[in-house]
């Protein structure tokens, strides 16, 4: 149908055929369903905003749940879209953190001869480079992104669970690193400062708006977490419905017949870890600010199997069902055995911190889950699929390298 | 349906530029077997070539050599004139080779629609940056690739109502037909088909083999098969390959091979 129509017709029939077409179009769109939701769902995330005090233990824990829901997202592209076992995802938390750490405090103590650089930030430190939240998420993404290309590049030939002790390795590597990194010198500075936590940190600054104060209100972090997160859903629907997409889920399905049918597996596998690494890192670095200092026990393998966790207690692959996830875990772990369930033990006469039980308690969850609904809480509907009627090929990849 | 002129000319007559594939001394080896020996075999532009052999024959293990899934241990494979001897399967494709698989490889949890938009990968090319931010040309690039999935599914004879539902749910001739579908829709100049006809009925396979002479005619396409269904493999090839233990034990017009003594001896054992 070709009709001429005016931009804004006279007559008023004209005018409700005109909504009616651009409904029509709205809905044509693929993703108007993922616009009304997020809508909702955002217009859930401001509750904590307005319902809990501004330096409240429960706004905390909303901050962790915005964190832990770009973890999980950036994790999900590796594992859920590609099915790429990742066990080391905590390295990019360290990546991002430490980006945080050396741009964001007097760590270059000597650099402009002991001068602060000041890039877009606002700091009351005299020394050391500080540059502006924005820029260092964005060199965080970057750094991570290379890290998780490295990372991926020795699994590219390998499948399933081999994979994942790959990963796991450099996981520990980054956490070793992390460790000791004070005696690894580059030029005159340390990689890190061990256990040692990098503090002071800045406080996070946006441009045009004055650096936040988390001592007195901590809803600006939660907003910003919020923001970074509500970006990355957008971009995790964008990327599932794209040509991209399609060659991750793909390989997943059959990598045999995906590089048959013009698939570079290589490169699209390395995108994928790359992809989920630089949203690692951006989380990292929002967190390296929220915390604010970075020490390296912050860095543990137990980081990577909480975020996987949340993947897949959620639903692997389901982008909605990972956002549940985080937020139900996050909740677990930051509220529920901190603070809901500590005095327990200590009623029932036992002599333990509930915090001390945390993998018990994600391991009994990840059973029950197993159990009663493997597919996870809100599963894609490809996932369920292959859960609940089992498939998968497990031949030697193609011989032809990169 | 007329027989082009490439294919009746004699394959001694055929200059390199005639030919869409040259195989020249072909082997390939696992561990201590030999799973293909020594094997030339050339493929004239615009024809029908069937190899055939009983099971284990290896000639599966030379389609994936051809499409790069094995590497050979010796000789060299060229298409379009050009070496594909090392090239990885996803260069091979986007060069205009594609193939379906024998054991029917779709994707089983994504739609049919999406099955063809991945073999589309080598011809669209949103990058990752585009793709997160879905600026107008990646939009136009998913809609043209979506136009030309629905296209070709109609093409190859799928109903529209199952365009969207998951590959794997559908029935097994539509799954079949999928499979032409994704390797068609990256318009190859050689479609390579690993027993097209396996579980089909006398009346679909009948289809079948119309449907490649049309295909060919409507889409210049070259067509290699392999197959076990002889009066398939007669009826529409015009030259036929037999393999044998990893050798090529006889080549020629249908004619030839049904009377050539080793291939009776290699359906049906030496006569005692």
């Amino acid at each position: 149908m070709t009709v001429e129509a005016p931009p804004r017709g006279p007559t008023p029939q004209s005018g409700v055929g005109g909504v009616v077409e651009s409904w029509r179009r709205l809905r044509r769109m693929r993703y108007f369903g993922l616009i009304a939701g997020a809508l909702t769902i955002g217009l859930a995330a401001l509750i904590p905003v307005t319902a809990f005090g501004s330096t409240s233990k429960e706004l905390d824990v909303a901050i962790y749940a915005v964190t832990y829901v770009m973890f999980a997202l950036g994790l999900n592209i590796v594992v859920g879209f590609a099915g790429l076992l990742d066990l080391g995802y905590v390295a990019f938390y360290a990546t991002g953190a430490y980006t945080v750490g050396w741009f964001a405090s007097d760590h270059f103590s000597a650099v402009n001869g002991g001068q602060a650089v000041n890039f877009g930030a606002e700091t009351f430190l005299t020394q050391g480079i500080h540059l502006n939240f924005l820029l260092i998420v964005l060199i965080a993404m970057v750094i991570s992104a290379i890290a998780g290309a490295i990372i991926g590049f020795p699994t590219l030939r390998l499948r399933g669970d081999y994979i994942a002790i790959v990963t796991l390795a450099f996981g520990e590597i980054a956490t070793v690193l992390a460790r000791n990194g004070a005696d690894i010198k580059i030029g005159e500075y340390a990689l890190t400062g061990g256990p040692t936590a990098i503090a002071p940190i800045d406080q996070l600054k946006l441009p045009f708006l004055t650096a936040f104060d988390s001592a007195t209100d901590i809803r600006p972090y939660y907003l910003v977490g919020l923001g970074m997160a509500v970006i990355m859903l957008l971009v995790s629907f964008a990327l599932r419905e794209s040509r991209l997409g399609r060659a991750w889920i793909a390989i997943r399905e059959d990598e045999v017949a995906a590089a048959s049918m013009g698939v570079p597996t290589v490169r699209t596998k390395l995108l994928s870890y790359a992809t989920g690494a630089a949203m690692g890192g951006a989380a990292g670095a929002f967190l390296g600010f929220y915390v604010p200092a970075i020490g390296a026990n912050q860095f543990q393998f137990f980081f990577s199997i909480l975020i996987l966790s949340m993947v897949i207690l959620g639903g692997l692959g389901s982008i909605w069902g990972v956002v549940a996830g985080a937020i139900s875990l996050a909740v677990i772990d930051r509220y529920l055995l901190r603070e809901t369930l500590k005095p327990v033990p200590e009623k029932l006469g036992l002599d333990f911190s509930t915090t001390e039980i945390q993998f018990g308690v994600y391991g009994f969850l990840l059973v029950i889950m197993m159990v009663l609904r493997p597919e996870g809480l809100f599963p894609e509907r490809r996932r369920k699929v292959e859960m609940t009627q089992g498939e998968g090929t497990d031949e030697t990849v193609f011989e032809a390298s990169a | 349906m007329e027989a082009s002129e490439a294919v009746d000319r004699p394959p001694a007559g055929d200059g390199p530029q005639d030919d869409i594939l040259v195989a020249d001394s072909v082997s390939k080896i696992f561990g201590g077997l030999v799973a293909v020996d020594d094997v030339s075999f050339v493929v004239p532009r615009h024809s029908i070539v069937s190899i055939i052999g009983p099971n284990g024959a290896g000639k599966t293990t030379f389609f994936n050599m051809l499409t790069g899934l094995y590497r050979p241990n010796t000789g060299a494979i060229a298409f379009n004139g050009q070496d594909i001897t090392r090239v990885r399967p996803d260069k091979i494709m986007a060069q205009g080779l594609a193939r379906t698989f024998q054991n029917i490889r779709l994707f089983g949890t994504m739609s049919a629609v999406e099955n063809v938009q991945v073999a589309l990968h080598s011809r669209t090319k949103a990058g990752v940056f585009r793709s997160m931010v879905r600026t107008p040309g990646v939009i136009r690039e998913e809609r043209e690739s979506r136009e030309k999935a629905h296209a070709v599914l109609k093409y190859v004879g799928l109903r529209e109502s199952v365009f969207e539902d998951m590959s794997r749910n559908l029935s097994y001739g539509d799954q079949r037909r999928l499979e032409v579908a994704r390797a068609l829709v990256s318009d190859p100049s050689l479609l390579l088909l690993d027993e097209p006809t396996a579980g089909m009925n006398p009346q679909e396979s009948a289809q079948l083999t119309d449907f490649m002479q049309q295909v060919r005619e409507e889409r210049s396409l070259t067509i290699l098969l392999i197959e076990h269904d002889m009066k398939v493999v007669m009826g529409v090839s015009e030259r036929i390959t037999v393999l044998d233990h990893g050798e090529k034990i006889a080549e020629g017009s249908p004619q030839e091979v049904r009377e050539n003594e080793r291939v009776v001896e290699a359906y049906l054992g030496k006569q005692s």
